[in-house]
């Protein structure tokens, strides 16, 4: 199933927020949306996934999800969104409560996704007891086990401490080598797009138009902390965004 | 480098703790306050019942039989009328809380009723219930009815939104996303709002009472005040007391075991 954006504008009010946006995401990659804050790279996101609606424009589903897909399009939360009265193991059954699967089938995908995500050792913690990244992991685990079509991820690593940043990058990594899945990644930081990025498209100062897309050949198993490689792209997203960066810093807010 | 200055801590208080034995040392040292000072005699027993008198007047109560007669109808009153109150109050507060429509409609007709203080429509009651239980059992859930609606939409207001669309995104149903979200977010909103609607439950049990009824705590003390038995007026009151303090332990429990998640 491939994810496509026709012609997409988007504002709220008078602001305009996303400009004429057409963008193809490819299956079984991870696709990466880099740009200044405010730029509308959540909006998108959130688009893509049908929480909001576009100004104008649409957002095409070509082809079917596969058979044992229950949630096609599915959300990774920059907050994690973890409901803090049910243990860990509840959480992820939260979203597969709606769905008619028997009892057993149900605990199995939990099992398998702890095991994934290397929770089961949490499976009756309650969120407040976890840290931010063994929450985001939750999350993670939450959103494999409706085996989604294409993941959703809004700066999911955003509020944790660059070491956790660093381990759960690894995750990541891990799990889509053993299991590749199709992913758009939205994220502040150029480092995080360039080592989970197949392609990363580089968004424009509000209202968000497509800059660039740069792609990375690299597999990301063999991307490490310090490639140079990598440490050039970096610099040069940084060089394509980094005036931008700094109007966008001056520019006043009235979202 | 001679100046040595230890810094000074500024960061005490605004951080309550529980602090056990305190509460009943305030009652205790209150209640030895009043009886010293009637037995000293600068209390005269005119202005103020000796607590002992009011304790006896309390055993007398128990022993004839006739404290479960009053206190099993209060009881009752008060379980049947609050029950029904807040059952609808949450009820209604959750649907203020989910519906713009029902919100426009009835936030104003909601503040309009909280005001009113419901004794004044006693008579109203009497009139369409009749005097017995029924008008009772109505003022109580009236009474009740509009502060749980307000404390519960608060709370569902207060629910958060991530967690909502958290629940969209993952194609929840509607019924699921409000009672497996919203329900149990808004549930700490809805128990505080519980202790001041029962409080106000109770108010509103003694003026029911003072109204036809023959038996109750409201009909005891309403007679002993017309008497000027202060021994007999204090032990009612007591009584409600003891009430107002068991029902919020009641509800501490249940928030403790409700709310269990909460930090």
């Amino acid at each position: 199933m491939d994810l496509l954006l026709e012609n997409v504008c988007h504002s709220y009010g008078e602001t305009e927020v996303l400009r004429d946006i057409s963008l193809s995401i490819p299956s079984g990659k991870i696709m990466c949306i880099v740009g200044p804050s405010g730029c509308g790279k959540s909006t998108l996101l959130r688009l893509l996934g049908g929480l909001e609606r576009p100004s104008s424009g649409q957002v095409v589903q070509l082809g079917t999800p596969p058979e044992n897909c229950i949630n096609p399009l599915t959300y990774v939360f920059q907050d994690f969104a973890l409901l803090p009265w049910r243990t860990v193991e509840k959480n992820i059954g939260l979203v597969l409560e709606d769905h008619q699967i028997a009892k057993a089938r149900r605990a199995e995908i939990i099992a398998d996704v702890l095991a994934r995500t290397k929770l089961t050792d949490f499976a009756g913690a309650l969120p407040r007891q976890l840290s931010g990244g063994m929450k985001q992991r939750v999350a993670l685990a939450r959103a494999l086990a409706v085996n989604p079509a294409v993941m959703l991820m809004d700066e999911p690593l955003s509020a944790l401490d660059s070491q956790t940043r660093e381990l759960l990058m690894g995750d990541l990594v891990n799990l889509w080598t053993r299991q590749p899945f199709t992913a758009v990644y939205v994220t502040h930081n150029l480092n995080e797009a360039v080592r989970l990025g197949h392609s990363i498209v580089v968004l424009s100062r509000r209202p968000g138009c497509i800059r660039e897309v740069v792609t990375i050949e690299k597999p990301l198993s063999e991307r490490q902390i310090r490639d140079s490689e990598l440490d050039a792209k970096q610099e040069y997203l940084w060089n394509l965004m980094r005036e931008e960066a700094a109007a966008a810093d001056q520019e006043l807010l009235n979202v | 480098m001679s100046d040595r200055k230890v810094v000074k801590f500024r960061g005490a208080g605004f951080a309550p703790i529980s602090k056990r034995g305190v509460g009943p040392l305030v009652f205790i040292l209150l209640i030895g306050f009043l009886e010293f000072g009637t037995r000293v005699g600068f209390i005269s027993n005119l202005t103020m019942p000796r607590p002992s008198d009011v304790f006896w007047t309390f055993v007398n109560l128990w022993s004839s039989g006739l404290l479960w007669q009053h206190l099993i109808p209060s009881l009752t009153r008060l379980l049947v009328g609050s029950s029904l109150g807040i059952s609808a109050g949450i009820g209604v507060g959750v649907l203020v809380g989910l519906f713009s429509f029902i919100r426009a409609g009835l936030v104003p007709l909601v503040s309009a009723l909280f005001p009113i203080p419901k004794i004044a429509l006693l008579p109203l009651f009497v009139i369409w219930f009749g005097i017995d239980e029924t008008s009772k059992y109505a003022l109580i859930a009236f009474g009740t009815f509009t502060p749980t609606v307000v404390a519960t939409y608060g709370a569902v207001d207060n629910v958060d939104r991530s967690l909502i669309r958290m629940g969209q995104s993952f194609n929840l149903s509607w019924l699921s996303i409000v009672t497996k979200i919203v329900l149990p977010g808004a549930m700490p909103g809805i128990l505080s709002g519980l202790r001041i609607s029962l409080a106000i439950g109770i108010i509103l049990l003694v003026a029911a009472e003072m109204l036809g009824a023959q038996y109750g705590i409201g009909a005891y003390i309403l007679e002993a005040g017309s008497l000027y038995d202060l021994e007999r007026l204090f032990t009612g009151v007591a009584i409600l007391s003891v009430m107002g303090v068991t029902i919020s332990a009641l509800i501490g429990r249940v928030e403790r075991r409700l709310l269990k998640w909460r930090v």
